[in-house]
């Protein structure tokens, strides 16, 4: 039999079943659908990261206390204004530092009130990271060395405490302290259900004064080009480990953070991609059981086409092609699906979704595998059937 | 035995298996379907007229004994030779049509030549063709259960006729149908055996319809009782009895169909 005319019998027999075949074929679609949307989210999330680590800055090191890795807690850190005299050192320029001590605390403006990050900082984190300020101006080195009680807010605390007013000028409390604020960032959106907005920076000696403490919690240090980046990092990490021999600290790139990051998103989307799996091989399972169906139904069509002269592989053939027809046939049905979904999801939420061609690819790629692997049991059993026992089969 | 016969069984047994329980259903039959013959199996109710039709059509393997189809001996061949061996020299015609319900007259009488890798607007051609010739020729696009009993049988014999084969295997083919529409199917039969010289070997029931064939073999338990041929077709239609040779044993060879009494209506 040629190969053109057993695709015609089977689709003829789908087609003969239309509300099975669709059942059957809706375990797939759900599969395949589950599969496309799941790693178009992560995916998705992944790009997003990536875009939002690269958007720091170029040449980034974050020197932390601790280690950096998936299963160290955040370690308290010891740091303090002399470690930060010496980073400064190494690095040969102040304008080349960033500082942060971090605090969560509730800002207040007359009746409004937003709890928000609150960062103690240098004048230089603009010129460290990529941070616009739109309207007022950012810290000065005087408000640092004065311990000024001046304030940046991020977009969204500006917009919670003063609507549409502008707040250059105004009061703002900050845990019971009066501050004046001198700029707003431009806002910088929504990452992993995080608001990045949602922060206040304040001038480190400041900070220092109000929450009581010499700490400093974390330092960025931009290297002026690629190729030093690594020799920086080990300098700085020597000369800390010199001043705190018990302690250790960490030196990471961009480069390394989006290294983990990766690794945890990239487990994630496998965990969700393997969850969606499950549905396929429950619908692959679908497929199977209506194929054993199919065959014994169709038990005396079988003998009558071995009686006509269908090889045992002709009548295999046959049900193979109908099983996969089943799985393809859902599995366009799902990717259709699933991209619709991934693209609606993209489009009205701020859910990241970014469609691949791989996993469309590799989307489809299974569903006829899966066919096949399903298939093959059903169209064994229908080949070796036994011509005149099939004939006789009521 | 004639090495040019289209079907030759020699001492063939066929023995099922039956919850480990042994049924001989054939034991011991040797015969020989020469090409053109017309012969009318008869017997009994479990005399095994099937089960030899199944062996004589490669649909079964026996279990002993030696089995030439067209020329070719069936020990040893796989299930896809002996498909390939039915489809190239057997025509089947059932008791039960065995049409396929969802498939057009012209289709159902075409599915034979599709395994033969047989492009579609040959195999259309050469079904339109059969059914003209069995005289369903405006009945092509019908579906099986939009046509009488009798033209599903009709469109069976169009189906087993289009692959030109040496022998036509018909097991009761107008047992379900009425006598009228039963006796033009046989009609129809006779009328290729004639006319396209094709063998045909037909079990059946009916005395009447058994003595219009040219030769006659009768079962019982198994075996072959009587192996006759028919001297006067005409005479036989009254008296089934009166004009037959009786000149064969279970094991004997195949008789002759003389010419004596050829007559035709
Ligand atoms: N698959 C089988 N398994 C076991 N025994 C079988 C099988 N097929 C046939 N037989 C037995 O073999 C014997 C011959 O059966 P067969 O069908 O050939 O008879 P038959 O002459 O065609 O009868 P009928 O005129 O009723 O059609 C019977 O005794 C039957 O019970
Ligand atoms: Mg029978």
């Amino acid at each position: 039999m040629r190969l053109a005319e057993a695709w015609r019998v089977a689709l003829d027999a789908l087609r003969a079943n239309r509300m099975r075949s669709g059942l059957t074929m809706l375990g797939m679609v759900i599969g395949v659908g589950a599969v496309v949307i799941l790693v178009a989210l992560g995916t998705g999330t992944k790009n997003e990261v990536q875009a939002q680590v690269e958007g720091l800055g170029s040449n980034l090191l974050l020197v932390v206390p601790g280690q950096v890795s998936l299963n160290a807690a955040p370690a308290v850190s010891r740091l303090d204004q002399s470690d930060l005299d010496a980073i400064i050192r190494i690095a040969g320029d102040r304008d080349r530092v960033a500082v942060s001590l971090t605090s969560g605390e509730n800002v207040r403006a007359g009746n409004e009130q937003v709890f928000t990050s609150l960062l103690g900082v240098l004048e230089t984190t603009p010129k460290v990271f990529l941070r616009d300020v739109r309207s007022g101006a950012y810290l000065t080195r005087t408000d640092v060395e004065t311990g000024r009680r001046v304030a940046v807010l991020g977009s969204s605390v500006a917009r919670t405490l003063f609507g549409e007013r502008d707040p250059v000028g105004q009061q703002v409390t900050i845990a019971g302290v009066r501050f004046r604020v001198i700029g707003v960032f431009a806002p910088l959106g929504q990452s992993l259900g995080v608001d990045r907005d949602n922060e206040v920076h304040i001038p480190l000696s400041t900070a220092q004064r109000l929450l009581a403490t010499k700490r400093v919690d974390a330092f960025a240090v931009k290297a002026p080009d690629a190729q030093t980046i690594d020799r920086l990092g080990r300098d700085i990490v020597a000369e800390l480990h010199r001043r705190h021999p018990d302690e250790e600290f960490s030196a990471v790139t961009q480069e390394q953070i989006l290294g983990v990051l990766g690794d945890i998103l990239g487990v994630l989307t496998a965990v969700l991609a393997a969850i969606a799996g499950i549905s396929l091989l429950v619908g692959g399972v679908g497929v199977s059981n209506i194929m054993l169906v199919s065959v014994r139904e169709r038990t005396r069509e079988i003998g009558l086409r071995m009686a006509l002269g269908a090889r045992p592989r002709d009548i295999g053939l046959q049900f193979l092609l109908e099983a996969v027809l089943l799985t393809t046939i859902g599995g366009l049905l799902g990717i259709a699906f699933g991209v619709g979904a991934s693209l609606a999801t993209a489009a009205l939420s701020p859910v990241p979704a970014a469609l691949t061609w791989w996993s469309i690819a590799l989307a489809f790629g299974v569903s006829c595998a899966v066919g096949i692997v399903f298939g093959v049991v059903p169209a064994q059993r229908a080949g070796r059937l036994d011509p005149v026992v099939a004939l006789r089969t009521e | 035995m004639t090495s040019d016969a289209a079907i030759e069984a020699i001492d063939v047994a066929r023995t099922y298996a039956l919850d480990g329980v042994s049924v001989p259903a054939l034991r011991g039959v040797s015969l020989s379907i020469g090409h053109g013959e017309h012969v009318a199996l008869v017997g009994p109710s479990g005399s095994g007229k099937s089960t030899l039709m199944h062996l004589l059509g490669g649909l079964d393997q026996p279990t002993s004994g030696r089995l030439r189809i067209g020329g070719r001996d069936v020990a040893g061949l796989t299930a896809a030779e002996m498909a390939h061996l039915r489809n190239a020299t057997i025509g089947f015609v059932f008791q039960s049509f065995h049409l396929l319900s969802r498939t057009s007259a012209l289709d159902n009488v075409a599915l034979p030549l599709v395994y033969r890798g047989m492009g579609a607007r040959e195999r259309r051609e050469r079904a339109a063709q059969m059914l003209e010739r069995v005289g369903l020729g405006h009945r092509i696009g019908h579906r099986p259960n939009q046509l009488s009993g009798g033209e599903q049988q009709r469109v069976a014999i169009a189906r087993a006729l289009v692959t030109e084969p040496v022998v036509l295997l018909a097991d009761e083919p107008t047992g379900n149908l009425d006598q009228a529409t039963g006796a033009a199917v046989l009609e129809l039969l006779e009328q290729l055996n004639t006319a396209e010289g094709v063998a045909v070997v037909l079990v059946t029931h009916d005395r009447e319809v058994a003595a219009r064939a040219r030769r006659q073999i009768t079962m019982r338990d198994g075996r072959i009782v009587a192996d006759t041929a028919v001297v006067d077709r005409t005479a036989s239609a009254g008296a089934p009895d009166a004009a037959r040779a009786d000149h064969a044993g279970p094991a004997g060879g195949h008789g002759t169909p003389t010419d004596a009494g050829e007559d035709r209506r």
